[in-house]
Formats: C-alpha cells, structure tokens, sequence
C-alpha cells in the first residue's frame, strides 16, 4: 500500500521532471529574473543605509525576496504544468483513469512545482548571502523552505484544479498571487502596520513563510504561531485538492 | 457472465439535460460494440461514465462483473481508454509517454521495457518511437495514443471516436488494427458518427439519440428490419424522399410506378444512417 503510494507519486511526478529535463535551463533562468530584480531594487537601490528591526534592509529583504520565490515559483510551477495536462494535452484525463490515487495524484503533481520553487529559491538564497554574509544558514532554514515551497505548490495544484480556464488563471494570478508577495512581509515589517492590517495578512500563508525564513536566518526567536499556520494551510490546501478531485467526477 | 458491460436504467444529467436517459446496454464479451449517434446524443457520457470517469445520477453500471460506483479500481485494472481528443503529452516523445502509462498503470519495471517494444513493434511505430508526438501525423499519433491504452493488457478497450479528423486511408489502417486486436482477444467498444465505420467493423451497433438507446442490433439485421433496399427519390427538386423495400424486386415495381417527372431515383441498399433517420427524423452527425 505505501510502496504504492510511493511509487504511484513517483509516476506522477516523473512524467513532469522529463519535461523539465527538456525545458531545465529556460525554466530556471526565466524564475530567477524576477527575485533578482527585486533584490536589486529594493535591496540594493532602495534599501542602501536603511535599518529594519536592527538589521540592514538588505539582510531583511533578502529572506522576503527568498519566501515569494518560494512561494510564487512553487505555485506557479505546480499550477501551470497542471493546467497545461487538463487543458492543452488532456493527459491529465489519464491520470484520473488510471489506478493511480487520489492522494498521490495531488502529491505528484505538487512534487515539480516544489522542486523547482527549491531550485529557484536556493539560487536566490545563494546570490542573496554572497551579498550579506551576515545570514545564518541552518537546517533549520533549508526544513522551512522545504516546507514553504510544498505548501505553496499545494496551493497551486488546488487553484488549478478548481479554476478552469486560462483566463480565469491569470486574472486569480494578478488579483491575489501578486498583492500577496508585496504585502506579506516580504518587503516590510508587519510590526509598521496597524493591527487590523497585520491581522489581514496573517490569514494569507506567505506571511507565515516570510516570518519563518527571515527568523531562521536573522536568529529571530522561533515564531511557533507561523508555523502551526502554515502547516494549517497545507492541510487545507490538501484538503481542498482531494474535495476537487473527488468533485470533478460528476 | 458473457455481458462484458451491463446498465440498468442509467441516467446522468448534467442540469435539465439527460444526457443519459436510463440506458439499458448490453455488451459482450469478444465483441466489437459500436455506439452510435449524433453529437450530444450522450455516447461520451456514457463512454465516461462506464470508465469511472463520471457519476451516474441513478441506474445501475458494470464493467467484467464490477461496479463502476463502488469498484473503479477494479474496472480500471481491465478497461483501456482512448479519448475522442488525442490525450498525449506532447512534450514528450512516444516511448515516454508509453512508460508514463506504463508506470501509472503499476507494469513491474522489468517487464516495462518489453511490452514497451513489442507493443510498438504491434503498430508498427518502433523507428519513430524517440520523435516527440508533435512531429508525427494524426494517424500516427491516434496508433501511440491506442498503444499507451494497451499497456496494462485491458480485456476491454474504450475508443472515442478513433477515426475522427483522419483521412480515408490512416482511417482504414485504424480499423485493420482495431479487428486486429480483437481477434487477439480484447473486446472492443466505439463511438462513431461514421455510419460506414460502424457498419464495416462493429458486430453491433447502437444507436443513441436524445440520451436514449434506440435501437440495437446487428447492421444487417438493423438494415433487414427496414428493408434491405432503398429508393431515393428527389421530389419537386427539393424534398427527398426515401421508401424501403424487403428486395431489389420489390423496389424496382416501385419505382416503374413511379409518375414520370420524378427527377432523380437512386435505387440503393440500406444503410445505418437510414435506420437512425427512420427512428429519429434527423441525419447522423447533424447536431
């Protein structure tokens, strides 16, 4: 039983890396372009001399610019993949008829979009502590990330389960992908906003991942809250792919 | 049990529209079943509904003994399905996406590269097994989707209308392979809103209009119970009209009494199409 699950999300999930072998080098350098950008203007250009919670604004934005890498490439690599079987090459009908689970289908297809948010945000991570040394690296962080990046894919499978057009895809990718990685605390502190606010984002989950991250790396106290609230949001996620799934076959 | 699928009062709507109005289907075992009728008569549906895909809304569906409800896994472990649109990954070339079949189909790793090859040796693909899907001609890429849905040695194999979009001669090739592996033992179910697709390979035929099953029944005998022969004739140049006759005989008495200014007469056997315009009063693949 296990051993299948596990070989049935291998399937799942190797159909994807073959494709990816084919596409790996524009697939990586397309999600680098804009985390370096950011990291550029706002660590760089905007945030010269400028002091966030007792540290350089460099070194605070640095695990933000990580966390909406994470978040957004995750997503996207797990949505888009997706989207592309269910509606251009229909091979995701071949999934649902084959003994394959639910379970490891929802995994499986989860599974790219976290390998390439971890390739991407490491990269990331790397350009980010060659430019402040100061970061701490530990386990710890790299378990985050790990879990950061599968939350987020989650996420994206279930969006693109439950959307199902194109359209309807990019209109959720700017109304809600967008505004959450600017508002997040990917760029700022929560503790500059009024409560009302920071509770509002409290409810979004790359919030959670941005507390994680940036207390791992700039040895803030361990923020425990954020993350029970991510690990909810990955059971909701998951909750809502396996619901999805169930529900298309009617 | 010979009933390979058997439904009871099978119905599916899909809001006010029975897309599937208690189907009563019987197909045997060895068979190859044609289903047929115009679009949205409710073969895909039914086609989805007997390969898990969909829920019926009520009735009764088996597929090898199994209900399609309460055991999918079991039904899948012995049906193939191959989609009305081609459902390969095109990314990848044909051999990856036979072990993607393979692999979701649980084959043991060791056997996956042998009925790999020898099932493209079957359709004659082995030397464009490495060319990417896109790169290949619709008939080709119709055989790599049929072969993908062989993996797992299906007793019962599902086609959507295979031949749709293929020109008359990759048609033809299609359907040499489909009686091919039939007479290799796999029980075959079509849709087609081809009448002669139907008429040359099914050993019955079934015809779906309005989600209901119509009529069912060898071609010949469907075509006997009408009348073997048909006389088309074209009246005022504007209405055609057509009378059924038991036998050639029959029908040329007919047509002598004929008034003279009929303008055209076509003096033909029956087809399916006449037996689906006869009981429905519309033309097969009209919507």
């Amino acid at each position: 039983m296990i051993t299948n699950f596990f070989s049935d999300v291998y399937a799942v999930l190797w159909v994807d890396l073959r494709n990816m072998r084919r596409h790996w080098k524009s697939t990586i350098a397309t999600s680098l372009v804009l985390p370096l950008l950011y990291l550029v203007a706002f660590g760089y250009g905007l945030g010269q001399g400028v002091n966030v919670d007792g540290v350089s604004y460099l070194a605070f934005v640095i695990p933000g610019i990580v966390a909406l890498t994470a978040f957004s490439i995750s997503f996207n690599g797990a949505a888009s993949k997706l989207q592309v079987d269910k509606f251009f090459y229909k091979s995701f009908d071949e999934l649902l008829m084959s003994p394959v689970s639910s379970s490891s289908i929802v995994i499986g297809k989860a599974l790219i979009g976290v390998l390439r948010g971890l390739i991407s945000a490491l990269a990331i991570f790397a350009v980010g502590f060659a430019l402040a040394p100061t970061l701490q690296v530990s386990p710890l962080f790299f378990l985050m990330l790990l879990l950061s990046c599968f939350v987020f894919a989650l996420f994206g499978v279930l969006i693109a389960f439950i959307i199902n057009s194109h359209q309807g895809m990019s209109t959720f990718s700017t109304v809600v992908i967008l505004p959450m990685t600017f508002l997040c605390g990917t760029f700022f502190s929560l503790s500059q906003l009024p409560d009302v606010a920071k509770a509002a984002l409290y409810f979004l989950p790359l919030t959670h991942a941005s507390n994680l991250l940036r207390a791992t790396v700039l040895g803030y106290s361990f923020p425990w809250i954020s993350l029970v609230g991510l690990v909810a949001f990955g059971c909701v996620f998951f909750a809502g792919c396996m619901l999805a799934l169930k529900r298309s076959s009617v | 049990m010979n009933n390979f699928i058997y439904t009871e009062n099978l119905t599916k709507s899909y809001g006010n529209i029975k897309a599937i109005d208690n189907l009563d289907l019987q197909v045997e075992r060895g068979e190859i079943f044609g289903f047929l009728g115009p679009n949205g008569a409710g073969k895909t549906t039914t086609i989805r509904v007997l390969t898990t895909l969909t829920r019926p809304d009520s009735g009764f569906a088996s597929v090898d003994g199994f209900d399609v409800r309460t055991e999918p896994a079991k039904v899948k472990k012995v049906i193939g399905v191959v989609q009305q649109h081609l459902s390969l990954d095109r990314d990848l070339s044909i051999r990856e996406n036979m072990e993607f079949h393979a692999r979701i189909h649980h084959l043991e790793s060791s056997k996956r590269k042998k009925r790999i090859a020898e099932l493209l040796e079957y359709v004659e693909l082995t030397e464009y097994a490495d060319k990417m899907v896109d790169t290949l001609s619709g008939g080709m890429k119709k055989k790599a989707a049929i072969v993908c849905s062989l993996l797992h040695e299906p007793k019962l194999l599902f086609l959507d209308e295979p031949t749709v979009g293929l020109d008359a001669q990759a048609r033809r090739r299609l359907w040499d392979f489909m009686r091919r592996l039939n007479s290799d033992g796999t029980t075959i179910f079509l849709t087609t809103h081809y009448i002669e697709e139907a008429e040359v390979l099914c050993n019955r035929v079934g015809i779906m209009h309005h989600g209901h099953l119509i009529t069912v029944g060898k071609p010949t005998e469907l075509r006997k119970k009408l009348g073997a022969v048909a006389v088309e004739t074209l009246v005022n140049n504007k209405e055609t009209r057509c009378e059924f006759f038991q036998d050639r005989e029959t029908a040329n008495n007919y047509v002598q009494k004929l008034p003279h200014d009929a303008a055209t007469v076509i003096i033909r056997d029956t087809n399916l199409e006449d037996v689906f315009i006869e009981r429905t009063g519309e033309k097969v693949g009209g919507s």
